[in-house]
């Protein structure tokens, strides 16, 4: 049996102060830490639910995303008769063939140009996204070079509002609705007829298929059939996977940031804790030396220091935590970089979190303890004690 | 004093000189010293003629630099550091002058510390405590800190974690140097009941003869080489 972990813990405790301010700056870096965490998964989470899990989306095989993709008007009649896609009350198929453009538009105010994504639409498309709404006007009437502006456009860019022009394509398009699709990356799109944009583009094919499925546990069997039909050359997934891959770049980027900074903060409290952890063994250089002197092995020591600043890493990570378990309550707006729309979300804290940020406190430690440690098993017993 | 006790200690050829800078400074020099079974032994001696280097050799935590030393049958000088640290735990009690408690661990967990390095299970090593905190007196006293006893006590709480292993042999390096007239009476009494009562072996430097009065046997060390003083059994 080594050293007992009260012995570990008793000396963090009588000398609290100490303890307090070291644990403080590992508290601060897993503030950070944690917090960015938080912040990309409550990204991903927002993104993710943009999708819906009924919904399946139709896109052209290994293209990234509904921009980069195209769906022949042949392949998309093949999959429109699917017997997975599910029918409306009005006996029509829930299924929207669309196109999607990416273009630039001069924002109010500044006139600085910024991307906005064009979605071509028919029917179903609104059918087919329930958490859409039209706040102000109406819908464009198919066939006619009317445009509807989800709220973000119609507030950021200039022509965006009800009853304004806006030029793309070689035309001028007429907003005639507004609408609201809450925390979505839709909010910052343009809606208008799907025929109208692909003549206005030049567009012989759509970019992506959306349908609702019958029976949302048919999908598997759905997926294989038609990414392994010889006619076609798509590839299904479900929408809340499909936005979940779309919010990984984001995600990641956010994590990736988050990493630099606290790799930069963690340096810092990592030398605090060395310096605490070295002052701690200097101060009690007679007691080691007693301990080896009683048969107490070299690695039982080291064991009792890392034990220590282990724990005291273990502090700072449940304070860090603690505090940044309140940013849930915060919502914030950032730049959602695929669609250059505000999106609004908040912090969200899981057990992975958790998880990782005690993780990262107790290697903070780690790091911090093992030079102390290593000094303290070193010792010469008979200097030890003489040094009273 | 019988003669006819086994050897507990026996120390042949013994040198040790410690190096400073490039000079060499002879310590011990040719030491060779048979201890009983049972013993009292002082070791006295002017400040800085080797009592203290002598009882870490034979306490086993410092090496020396030729000769050996045997107790109970092991040959200590040729363990490695390891086994001589489990070898420690299992043969040697220690008391030291400023006591060496732990500060943060109370009267029973400092006496149940050396209790750790052995197999015995909590139930054992509580009762091992108990009956080693009576031995010295301070029964009512397991949950104080040493920092709530006074020296005396905080002594007799280290004289209890030498005895709880009952180990081989006791070192003691100036036992009494940090105490009142008193308390060192306190606890010279107390050593010399574990000698008279339990059979303990004892070796105590000191250079307080009253002290060393109440050894069997008392040896002076001077300038590394051991001469042997003549002393009246009790
Ligand atoms: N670690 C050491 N390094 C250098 N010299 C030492 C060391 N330990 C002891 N000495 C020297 O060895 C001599 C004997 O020391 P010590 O055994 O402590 O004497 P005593 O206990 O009799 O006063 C002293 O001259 C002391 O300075
Ligand atoms: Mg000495």
């Amino acid at each position: 049996m080594g050293i007992p972990y009260y012995y570990s813990l008793r000396n963090l405790w009588t000398r609290r102060l100490t303890t307090i301010l070291t644990a403080s700056g590992m508290a601060l870096v897993v503030f950070v830490f944690a917090s960015i965490l938080m912040l990309a998964e409550g990204l991903q989470k927002t993104l993710v639910d943009t999708g819906s899990y009924d919904n399946v989306i139709i896109i052209r095989k290994a293209s990234k995303s509904e921009v980069q993709s195209g769906v022949e008007r042949g392949q998309a009649s093949v999959i429109e008769v699917q017997p997975e896609v599910a029918t409306g009350a009005d006996g029509q198929r829930l299924l929207a063939k669309e196109l999607v453009v990416l273009i630039s538009l001069p924002k109010r105010g500044t006139d600085k140009p910024s991307n906005v994504v064009i979605r071509g639409t028919s029917e179903a498309s609104l059918k087919l996204r329930p958490q859409i709404k039209i706040i102000d006007g109406r819908m464009p009437r198919p066939g006619s070079s009317e445009i509807m502006a989800g709220q973000s456009i119609a507030r950021r860019f200039k022509g965006g509002g009800i009853g304004e022009t806006l030029r793309f394509g070689m035309r001028d398009w007429t907003v005639v609705g507004i609408f609201d699709a809450g925390n979505t990356g839709f909010s910052s799109e343009i809606w208008g007829d799907v025929d109208q944009l692909m003549q206005a583009f030049r567009r012989p094919v759509y970019s992506s298929l959306t349908f609702k499925l019958r029976e949302p546990s048919e999908f598997e069997e759905f997926k294989t059939r038609i990414e392994s039909d010889p006619r076609l050359t798509v590839e299904a997934k479900r929408e809340t996977q499909y936005y979940r891959e779309q919010s990984e770049m984001m995600a990641k980027f956010l994590r990736i940031l988050g990493m630099s900074l606290t790799v930069i903060f963690s340096l810092g409290a990592v030398i605090g804790a060395m310096i605490t952890m070295y002052a701690a063994v200097a101060n009690r250089v007679s007691e080691i030396g007693t301990l080896r002197a009683l048969g107490f092995q070299r690695r039982s020591i080291l064991g009792a220091f890392i034990m220590e600043s282990l724990f005291l890493g273990l502090i700072g990570g449940g304070v860090g935590l603690f505090f940044a378990s309140f940013m849930q309550l915060i919502t914030i707006s950032t730049m959602n970089f695929q669609t250059f729309s505000e999106l609004a979300f908040s912090f969200t804290l899981t057990f992975g979190i958790v998880y990782r940020a005690l993780l990262f406190s107790l290697f903070m430690g780690l790091v911090g303890g093992v030079l102390p440690a290593v000094r303290a098993s070193r010792m010469n017993i008979v200097d030890a004690l003489r040094a009273g | 004093m019988e003669n006819n006790k086994p050897l507990i200690v026996q120390i042949r050829d013994l040198y040790k000189s410690y190096r400073r800078g490039a000079q060499i400074i002879p310590v011990l020099e040719n030491i060779t010293l048979d201890i009983q079974e049972g013993e009292f032994l002082a070791l006295m001696g002017p400040s800085g003629s080797g009592k203290s280097t002598l009882l870490n050799l034979i306490a086993g935590i410092d090496g020396a630099d030729s000769g050996n030393i045997k107790i109970g049958g092991v040959e200590i000088t040729s363990l490695s550091e390891t086994e001589l640290a489990h070898w420690r735990a299992n043969n040697v009690g220690f008391i030291f002058q400023f006591y060496n408690l732990i500060p943060v661990l109370t009267a029973f967990e400092n006496v149940e510390l050396p209790l750790l390095l052995t197999g015995l299970s909590k139930k054992e090593r509580r009762e091992h405590v108990a009956v080693a905190l009576r031995v010295v007196g301070l029964s009512d006293r397991i949950d104080h800190y040493p920092g709530q006893l006074s020296g005396g006590q905080q002594q007799r709480v280290a004289i209890a974690r030498a005895v709880v292993t009952d180990p081989t042999i006791l070192v003691a390096d100036e036992p009494t140097g940090d105490l009142d007239r008193v308390s060192a009476r306190e606890v010279l009494d107390l050593i010399g009941r574990l000698n008279t009562e339990s059979g303990k072996t004892i070796i105590m430097v000191t250079h307080d003869p009253r002290a060393a009065e109440r050894a069997h046997l008392i040896k002076h060390l001077d300038k590394g080489v051991l001469h042997e003083d003549t002393k009246a059994s009790l």
